[in-house]
């Protein structure tokens, strides 16, 4: 039987878990062609992820945030950062490109949305659970007991056989769990998960949350889980921070959020899930899609999706202030009114 | 009733294993201008049953009957008549339109097949009328997909599928590939046509909440076989097999409070 970690005290505003991560004034930029032009794709983004805390970070397709989760990690060699990500002290956008690999899988792992293709299928569960060990010169003995406990903890059955299986042995759940193995191994202090549930049935969605959930709490593992589905969030994170167009447009406490949106964005991504409880008599969609980056519009790039824009709202970008128990950018909120 | 699958079984065969039985004995009758939710996991088969209602693949046992044909034999002009009036959506917009066809050559193409507008100038017509009436711009008709969202593809490829005024559309996953955001926006459009159109809508998805809303019917699937069956009230309000309620009980809610309690209560059972 598994045990629903208790939401924590929402009580105070000020955060009870000393930072692990802080990202301060990130920004990406990608380059275009070979033309030496680029585009801004995350631009400027702030926040904070405590030890052993749960953040999710939410946006549609083309928000910037898989790209800002990737950033923490310098997977995109061809990005340009620019900011701050301070890890534990240090610094990671500074870090030489030798002590960010160090870091990589040892204090900051990552699992991404489709892990048939994350997996090689030529190499045993095993061998690829602990390949991070082994690259960090672990002996082969001691690195195999090693993977075998990671998945007997994550709830693989017969793990001791398992270890020899090839990836397509697995369902896509148990697959899910060999990834999440792989990230574990490592013995990481953040995982950043990058849209884990997506590809994967509500049954096995809702075991790779409990797991997570677990896995999280046990290890004091700070998470950092990416999704496009708030519905997803509400069960799992402490704090949320939704991404629109490469900013953060509003942030806070999971309770306060979900009791209180104040953006007109987080109000529709909250409206657009799904109900199983509530019989509606329309379903919500946010209307049109989001800007692609090379033609953002002007002032607030959602105001032409947005249900109660008024005549500052295309001219002028709001800033990301705080507004209560949450940090919110729209002109709404930010006391100059219409 | 318009088609009625009746007793159907399929087996897959990959030598040199054994043949596996993927659908059990699956009957599902579908009236004219209905919504019918298909709903399961990976490997229920919902995916094989539709494949069968649209005759891309044949049931080894059981037979399809659709208005007066027998798809499983149908051949010659029943089979082109079939082919017009059944037509599907599938899951991933990106996959199913071809990049280099501009829109009016992807949602046109059905008449040309079909010969159902004698001129390029009528043809171009019936698409932007299609484009309208699906909240596209006609505008936008010589563009190529690239440009598109992918609520908007997915657009696309319903106006393809309709343009040619079927009474069946079978939708597999529409939905699963796109954001949260605009699902909505997709489910509404198929309500709106199934309206309009007097159109029967075959609805495959894994999830049950999203079906809830457009499907007046809905088929539970599990392992090859209906494991229940029942109007939109029945499934939702009184699920009668465990099934049906470990699916139920699955999907998130967006709401910290339910959310966290609906997870905690489940945990209370006794672990399966």
């Amino acid at each position: 039987m598994r045990t629903v970690h208790p939401m924590p005290d929402q009580s105070t505003l000020t955060p009870v878990r000393p930072p692990l991560v802080t990202v301060d004034k990130l920004t990406v930029d990608m380059p275009l062609g070979r033309s030496g032009a680029s585009v801004r794709i995350v631009d400027g983004v702030d926040f904070t992820i405590g030890v052993g805390e749960r953040v999710a970070l939410v946006g549609e397709s083309g928000s910037g945030k898989s790209l800002t989760a990737r950033a923490l990690m310098r997977l995109d060699r061809l990005a340009k950062l620019s900011g701050r990500v301070d890890f534990d002290g240090t610094d990671l956008l500074k870090l030489s490109d030798r002590d960010m690999g160090k870091l990589r899988g040892s204090s900051i792992a990552m699992v991404f949305q489709d892990p048939m293709s994350f997996l090689d299928p030529l190499m045993t569960i095993g061998d690829q659970v602990a390949e991070t060990l082994r690259i960090r010169g672990v002996g082969k003995v001691e690195a195999r007991k090693r993977a075998l406990a990671v998945l007997d903890e994550l709830g693989v059955d017969r793990a001791a056989e398992r270890l020899d299986s090839y990836p397509h042995e697995f369902s896509g759940g148990m697959r899910q769990r060999v990834v999440l193995a792989m990230a574990l191994v490592g013995e990481p202090r953040l995982l950043i998960a990058d849209e884990p549930t997506t590809a994967l049935d509500v049954r096995v969605q809702d075991q790779v949350l409990d797991l997570l959930d677990d896995v999280s709490a046990r290890r004091g593992l700070a998470v950092l889980f990416i999704t496009h589905d708030l519905g997803v969030v509400a069960g799992f994170a402490e704090r949320v921070m939704v991404m629109y167009s490469g900013r953060i447009v509003e942030g806070g406490e999971v309770a306060s959020v979900f009791a209180n949106p104040s953006h007109p964005y987080t109000q529709g991504l909250i409206k657009a899930v799904p109900r199983i409880d509530q019989d509606l008599a329309t379903l919500y969609a946010i209307p049109g899609a989001p800007p692609p980056p090379l033609a953002r519009p002007s002032g607030c790039p959602f105001h032409p999706r947005c249900d109660q824009r008024f005549d500052r709202c295309d001219r002028e970008l709001p800033a990301l202030l705080p507004i209560g128990r949450t940090r919110v950018a729209c002109h709404l909120h930010d006391g100059k009114g219409a | 009733m318009l088609m009625s699958v009746d007793n159907i079984s399929k087996s897959y065969h990959a030598f040199p294993n054994p043949p596996a039985k993927v659908l059990h004995d699956v009957s599902i009758d579908i009236a004219a201008g209905e919504a019918i939710g298909l709903v399961g996991e990976s490997g229920s088969g919902k995916s094989t049953i539709a494949k069968c209602m649209l005759a891309l693949i044949k049931p080894e046992v059981g037979a399809i009957s659709y208005d007066g044909i027998d798809v499983i034999h149908a051949r010659g002009e029943d089979l082109r008549r079939f082919r017009r009036e059944v037509q599907m959506v599938f899951q991933d917009p990106y996959g199913s339109l071809n990049p280099r066809m501009t829109v009016e050559e992807l949602i046109g193409e059905g008449l040309l097949i079909h010969k159902l507008e004698a001129t390029a100038a009528a043809r171009r017509a019936r698409v932007a009328e299609m484009m309208e009436m699906v909240g596209l711009n006609p505008n936008d008709m010589d563009r190529y997909t690239r440009s598109f969202s992918g609520g908007q593809r997915q657009r696309i490829a319903i106006a393809r599928a309709l343009v040619i005024r079927p009474r069946i559309l079978v939708c597999d996953e529409p939905v699963a590939a796109l954001d949260v955001s605009v699902q909505a926006q997709v489910i509404n459009l198929l309500q709106d046509m199934q309206k309009k159109l007097n159109l029967a809508i075959v609805f495959v998805a894994h999830d049950l909440a999203v079906v809830r809303h457009l499907c007046e019917r809905i088929v539970v699937l599990h392992k090859g076989r209906v494991v229940e069956q029942g109007t939109r009230e029945e499934i939702f309000g009184n699920p009668q097999q465990e099934y049906t309620q470990s699916l139920l009980a699955a999907v998130p809610v967006p709401d910290p409070v339910v959310g966290r309690a609906r997870r905690a209560a489940r945990h209370l059972e006794p672990a399966n």
